[in-house]
């Protein structure tokens, strides 16, 4: 508690050591669906496998003591809500976009109603890496404390990013995605790596959640994710499908979530929905100058109901 | 087990029993009082939430008005969480009046007015108690409104904070662009200025409800600027107050006791005391007199502050205290002149005073008090 006057320099921290802490979800859930999308299927039920994470992970790190017990677990929910949605979609003529409207549905309704008894009690929350010890100025140490999540989510875009375009199971993957048929005629199940892929994808997503209530903001309740597992879908056509780039938008994203908040503490205060509403302009901005009549997205992968 | 149990008698037992005790309360007379007390028929009450009554927030301030208002003689209470502010809520009260035979409702929620309003008029033997000021003339008489006057607590919440503050820096956290919320705001730095007049106050206005994300950025991006002591007025204020904790700063809680929740830190809280529904209850059992409107501060009871955190000294507590009963006597004014708005206009001249209870002069509050950082964007 030093007496610091930091003004604008402030409002700078603030917006960095936002995207710092509010980034993670947005990555976890985009990497998530770039797998997922890269496999030829669009998983709308993110969100509701978001909160269905951060519920499973609240309660299994409340009852059990341990937050990566609770992240396991996070993850672990997620994949089934992924099971869920690729064997819907497995199944002939089914659409995976109103599959996955449901899913968003229903994993919403059932973490609110599984997660009732935990909305009052307080869980241990997950550590945090002190980068900024250095600082001797409070505001600097606050913002460079990083959630080793983040960290492992840089590692994983990262991993992807090169998986994708150099093994075996990325060309695989990435075949599903492009051509059923050609993955077909070499002799790939092409529902099996879909729904390999969903629960990949769900995985990730479930462990976005359980960022959210064990570390940040970290608690459990019903408003928990204000649509950042919708945001983060949109994320994925804004990064082309390209996990390096999902990296650079979620901290995009962050920070522009930090903007409003930090603009008023140094006395800016109109117009404060409008900075609320910044990453939504961010998205819907990005979407319009990416989209064509004449030709996909770059980068979308062909089989997708979307780019069909 | 559900008091309910014990008063599911017939109604013939009741009046059996009830004629029993007026005639022993006749012969025994130093004991009219105790048959007094049983006179008062047997009632349900229904308690309606919009969200999860253990939210450490609103729902959770009206849970514990019901605890209290379970243990009074006669009646006994069943709750209902997670109840929309839609026609769900019609239905659900329908169904308590209808099936579970409920004689009071309580809809704790500020948009179950209008539903309360129709079902007010077709049971009026029914009593609505409703948690918004909202009733007037013309409006069933079988419906009640009330509200506290939280700009009180948070004038003493205030004292609290500027007597703790370092920097002499605080923030005010604010859901909606609403003018209750502003009225708090302003008691919260009038309170701060009384005991340290150069402490100012950042207000960040979060635009939701309820959004733990961004409350979690406003208490982070406060705590940067080197705020020391933070309130807020959000529905569900655990998130901010625990940040505030994990941070190394002060807090004060908001709509009920959140000192469980930061236990170095948090100072005192705002809290509403709903248990004045009980009082409404009690004359409906009776046939006793009840208000159809009632807002209040201190005076009447219907707000509270918070047990003192641990790092509040004896005579920080002493002066929040002293100010509490100057409310209660009313010698205390919240509004009084000289004051100015944070552009520097005149609102009050000096010997000026807006009574404590005028409640349209605080619902017109479109400014902020000289020493808030922000704006209301009312005007």
């Amino acid at each position: 508690m030093t007496a610091s006057g930091i003004g604008w320099y402030g409002v700078a921290l603030a917006i960095i050591g936002g995207a710092l802490r509010v980034s993670t979800p947005y990555l976890f859930v985009s990497l998530g669906e770039v797998l997922t999308e890269k496999s030829g299927r669009v998983n709308l039920g993110l969100e509701g496998i978001l909160l269905m994470g951060a519920m499973t992970g609240f309660a299994v790190g409340s009852l059990s003591g341990s937050p990566w017990l609770g992240v396991l677990a996070a993850g672990g929910a997620g994949a089934l809500l992924g099971l869920l949605h690729a064997g819907i979609c497995n199944l002939p003529r089914v659409n995976d976009i109103a599959v996955g409207i449901a899913l968003f549905l229903f994993g919403m309704g059932l973490a609110f109603y599984l997660g009732k008894p935990f909305i009052a009690p307080r869980a241990a929350m997950l550590p945090a890496l002190q980068l900024g010890a250095w600082s001797n100025e409070p505001a600097v140490r606050a913002a460079l404390e990083i959630s080793p999540l983040f960290l492992i989510g840089i590692a994983l875009a990262i991993a992807l990013r090169w998986g994708l375009a150099n093994t075996r199971w990325g060309l695989v993957l990435r075949m599903a995605g492009e051509s059923a048929d050609a993955a077909r005629a070499l002799g790939y199940s092409v529902n099996a790596i879909r729904t390999l892929a969903t629960m990949c994808g769900g995985f990730l997503g479930g462990i976005g959640g359980a960022f959210l209530s064990l570390y940040y903001p970290g608690n459990w309740n019903e408003g928990l994710s204000s649509g950042q597992g919708l945001m983060a879908i949109a994320l994925v056509i804004f990064a082309r499908w390209n996990p390096l780039r999902c990296l650079w938008a979620s901290l995009l994203f962050g920070g522009a979530s930090a903007l409003g908040p930090a603009l008023q503490t140094v006395g800016v205060t109109s117009g404060y929905y409008l900075y609320s509403a910044a990453p939504y302009v961010l998205t819907l901005a990005l979407l319009v100058y990416s989209s064509s009549t004449r030709h996909t997205l770059a980068g979308a992968p062909s089989e997708l109901s979307i780019s069909r | 087990m559900r008091s309910g149990e014990l008063y599911s008698s017939t109604r013939r037992d009741v009046l059996i029993r009830g004629a029993n005790l007026v005639a022993a309360g006749a012969l025994l007379g130093p004991l009219g009082s105790l048959a007094r007390a049983a006179d008062a028929k047997p009632i349900k009450v229904g308690f309606l939430y919009s969200a999860s009554r253990d939210d450490y927030g609103f729902n959770q301030s009206f849970a514990v008005a019901a605890k209290r208002i379970a243990k009074m003689p006669g009646v006994s209470v069943e709750e209902q969480e997670r109840v929309p502010e839609t026609a769900q809520c019609e239905r659900v009260m329908e169904s308590m009046i209808q099936v579970d035979g409920c004689k009071g409702i309580v809809a704790t929620s500020f948009g179950y007015w209008p539903f309360v309003l129709k079902l007010a008029a077709k049971y009026p033997d029914v009593l609505f108690i409703h948690g918004g000021a909202l009733w007037k003339d013309g409006d069933p008489k079988n419906a009640i409104g009330y509200r506290g006057y939280m700009e009180e607590p948070h004038y003493l919440c205030g004292i609290a904070a500027g007597r703790m503050t370092k920097t002499g820096k605080l923030g005010f956290i604010g859901s909606k662009p609403l003018y209750f919320i502003f009225n708090n705001c302003n008691g919260f730095v009038l309170g701060a200025r009384s005991v340290r007049p150069d402490a100012t106050c950042r207000v960040v206005i979060t635009g939701d409800w309820d959004n733990p994300v961004k409350e979690a950025q406003a208490v982070n991006a406060l705590a940067d600027q080197g705020v020391d002591v933070i309130i807020a007025d959000v529905d569900g204020p655990k998130v901010s107050i625990e940040t505030a904790e994990r941070r190394g700063i002060y807090s004060c809680g908001y709509h009920t006791d959140l000192s469980a929740l930061a236990p170095k830190g948090f100072l005192t809280g705002a809290e509403w005391n709903w248990a004045k529904a009980g009082d409404f209850i009690h004359a409906w059992q009776t046939g006793g007199k009840y208000p159809n409107l009632l807002r209040g501060g201190f005076k009447d009871g219907m707000v509270a502050i918070s047990p003192f955190g641990k790092a509040v000294p004896e005579n920080v507590r002493q002066e929040v205290l002293k100010a509490q009963q100057g409310f209660v006597d009313d010698t205390l004014k919240l509004y009084k002149g000289p004051l100015k708005d944070n552009e520097g206009k005149q609102v009050l001249a000096a010997g000026q005073t807006v009574s404590n209870t005028d409640n349209d002069y605080k619902v017109n509050v479109k400014w902020l008090v000289e020493g808030a950082i922000g704006e209301t964007g009312l005007k």
